[in-house]
């Protein structure tokens, strides 16, 4: 009669833990189906594919350099431009402002982060990108036109807008973690820093960026692997020419953009292999970079627990 | 010593000079970092609201050339592949969240947890691309269900790592007491852990489903879209988002126009839905304050 009851608690785990192992089947599925699908394009092609630029449908030749090149670079001017403000506007979340004002402004950034991409790509052709073609980038060109980043006709669309796009779309991701990483930093780290007489920018510095250096480098990287994986907004803004151009004015091509680009479109068999190869080589990158984040986030959040 | 007095006077006004630099420098991160949201919707409430209007919900998309028109298939199309995407995700991703929070101790919970996290944050078109592999080529056609599917694989891992947050946040004496009365441990589980915290969790579904709208990227070659009517599971669907990146991206200011009022209810949407989770979580979380 006992048994009886608690016999359907095996059941209960059973099916659970069944539910549970369909994950990383899930997951080792996506790798799986995405290298059976770019084969043919593996074995044309080889490492080629990814060291050469020229992408040529009507020919059936494919290498995805530029679109690498495109990624990396809007990626960086994402990071470059997000970091700085996210790990800022943690602080002020967690360190300057006052409760009933932390509450309400995190809102405001999770607010950000809730906006469909697909959205912000609307804003970044017909909003953004006219101003910066009427206003930033010949203010760059002006002022900073002596290297070679900055000279060049200005389209609107192209990598800065891409970069600036992305920025405002990992900023809520990065403020986010970064935010848990000050708060799990003991207090009792900043009343020491206060001890000695530090002022409260001394006490941020000393107390609270150094503590949290590893998970603010974890935020960071998480930020990176969303701004390589983003596709609307990219697609909408980035200007969609597959060319490898220092200036950052010049419209690029992503990884992510070329798919959504040609894939209605693809007719060859190769054509659609070697866009399937560009996921597969998306999902590598952004797999190691997340895991990578996750080190360093794991590793920091371990620590505030422990001491 | 005068000197001395002098001179840490002189150090100390230069260090708090600083600190409140520095302050000031943080403030301005969070107004710039701010801006967007504000810019963002400015423009869509200036440019969306003359858009809508009684056909905008009623009437298909009107032929290249011709004015007006509306988006009603493509809401009414929104609304099926969230639902088909709710029926597979909204189970799977509580019950993995359940396993995480109940039985997460084990090596395979670690694993699966990895695996959480690493779908979190996987490229919405990767799994788009997936889809197409898994069902779009074997069916011979895009449709519905591959869509809906696409958009419940974005769905599960947010949900169960909602579900896991909150159910690890009741306290073990609360399962120690279910268990000591001899109830047995599934009962325990579902009827006092989930059902207590069904609030929260839902609230977690309902985020997890509001972000899932406005995907495009997995629908692009998934459920493609469509100028017609929804016209069966099989065949390709209309969705909001996609409607709006292609009426983006064309010439006519008519069905721009259109785009950022589609552009508008999505954001719409979206912010009344977190703004009414935000409220509901923090009047249940000061009711239960003062019970406790």
């Amino acid at each position: 009669m006992r048994r009886e009851i608690y016999r359907f608690d095996r059941y209960f785990y059973f099916f659970l833990k069944g539910v549970a192992i369909c994950l990383p089947l899930l997951l080792i599925g996506i790798g799986g189906f995405l290298l059976n699908a770019s084969l043919p394009s593996i074995h044309q092609f080889g490492f080629d594919f990814l060291g050469t630029k020229i992408w040529d449908p009507a020919r059936d030749n494919y290498g995805i350099l530029a679109f690498v090149f495109g990624t990396l670079i809007s990626s960086l001017i994402a990071i470059l431009i997000a970091a700085p403000l996210s790990i800022f506007t943690a602080l002020f979340l967690t360190e300057v402002a006052s409760r009933r004002l932390q509450k309400s402004a995190s809102f405001i950034i999770e607010m950000l982060a809730a906006i469909p991409s697909v959205v912000y790509g609307l804003w970044g052709i017909y909003v953004l990108a006219p101003f910066l073609r009427v206003y930033v980038e010949p203010f760059l060109g002006k002022t900073l036109g002596f290297l070679p980043l900055f000279q060049g006709p200005s389209y609107g669309v192209g990598m800065l807008a891409a970069g600036i796009i992305l920025s405002i779309m990992i900023i809520p991701t990065i403020t986010a973690v970064t935010k848990e990483v000050f708060l799990s930093i003991p207090n009792s780290y900043r009343e020491a820093a206060m001890a000695l007489g530090a002022t409260r920018w001394e006490v941020i510095k000393m107390a609270v960026i150094k503590t949290g250096s590893a998970g603010i480098l974890g935020a960071v990287i998480l930020g990176l692997g969303r701004a390589l994986g983003e596709t609307m907004a990219v697609t909408m803004v980035i200007g969609n020419r597959s060319d490898i151009s220092i200036s950052l004015f010049a419209p690029g091509q992503s990884m992510s953009s070329v798919i959504a680009n040609e894939y209605s479109e693809a007719t060859s068999s190769l054509h659609i292999s070697a866009l399937l190869e560009i996921g597969l080589v998306l999902f590598l990158i952004t797999f190691f970079i997340n895991s990578l984040a996750r080190v360093f986030v794991w590793r920091a959040s371990l620590r505030g627990s422990t001491r | 010593m005068s000197s001395l007095s002098e001179q840490m006077e002189h150090t100390f006004r230069l260090r708090n000079l600083k600190s409140y630099c520095m302050l000031a420098m943080i403030v301005l991160a969070f107004v710039v970092s701010a801006l967007p949201l504000f810019a963002v919707f400015a423009h869509i409430i200036k440019l969306g609201f003359s858009a809508l209007n009684f056909d905008f919900f009623t009437k298909l998309p009107a032929p290249v050339g011709e004015s007006g028109g509306g988006l009603a298939n493509a809401l009414l199309g929104t609304a099926i592949l969230v639902g088909i995407a709710s029926v597979i995700g909204i189970p799977w991703g509580v019950s993995i969240g359940i396993y995480l929070s109940e039985y997460g101790k084990s090596k395979t919970a670690s694993v699966v947890r990895f695996c959480v996290d690493m779908l979190v944050s996987i490229p919405s078109i990767v799994v788009g691309l997936f889809i197409y592999e898994l069902i779009v080529i074997p069916m011979k056609g895009f449709s519905a269900n591959a869509g809906g599917v696409a958009l419940s694989i974005l769905m599960i891992p947010t949900i169960a790592r909602t579900t896991e947050e909150i159910l690890k946040l009741i306290p073990a004496h609360v399962r120690e007491a279910g268990l000591g009365l001899g109830i047995p441990r599934w009962k325990v589980t579902l009827f006092i852990i989930v059902r207590g915290s069904l609030m929260p969790i839902s609230t977690g579904v309902i985020l997890a489903i509001s972000r899932v709208a406005g995907e495009t990227a997995p629908l692009l070659f998934t459920a493609l879209s469509s100028r017609f009517w929804f016209d069966g599971f099989n065949k390709p669907i209309a969705s909001l988002s996609v409607q709006i990146f292609n009426y983006a991206i064309s010439p006519f200011e008519d069905w721009q126009s259109q785009a950022w009022g589609g552009a508008l209810l999505l954001v719409l949407f979206v912010f009344v839905v977190n703004l009414s989770v935000r409220i509901l979580l923090l009047r249940t979380n000061t009711s239960k304050g003062k019970q406790i």
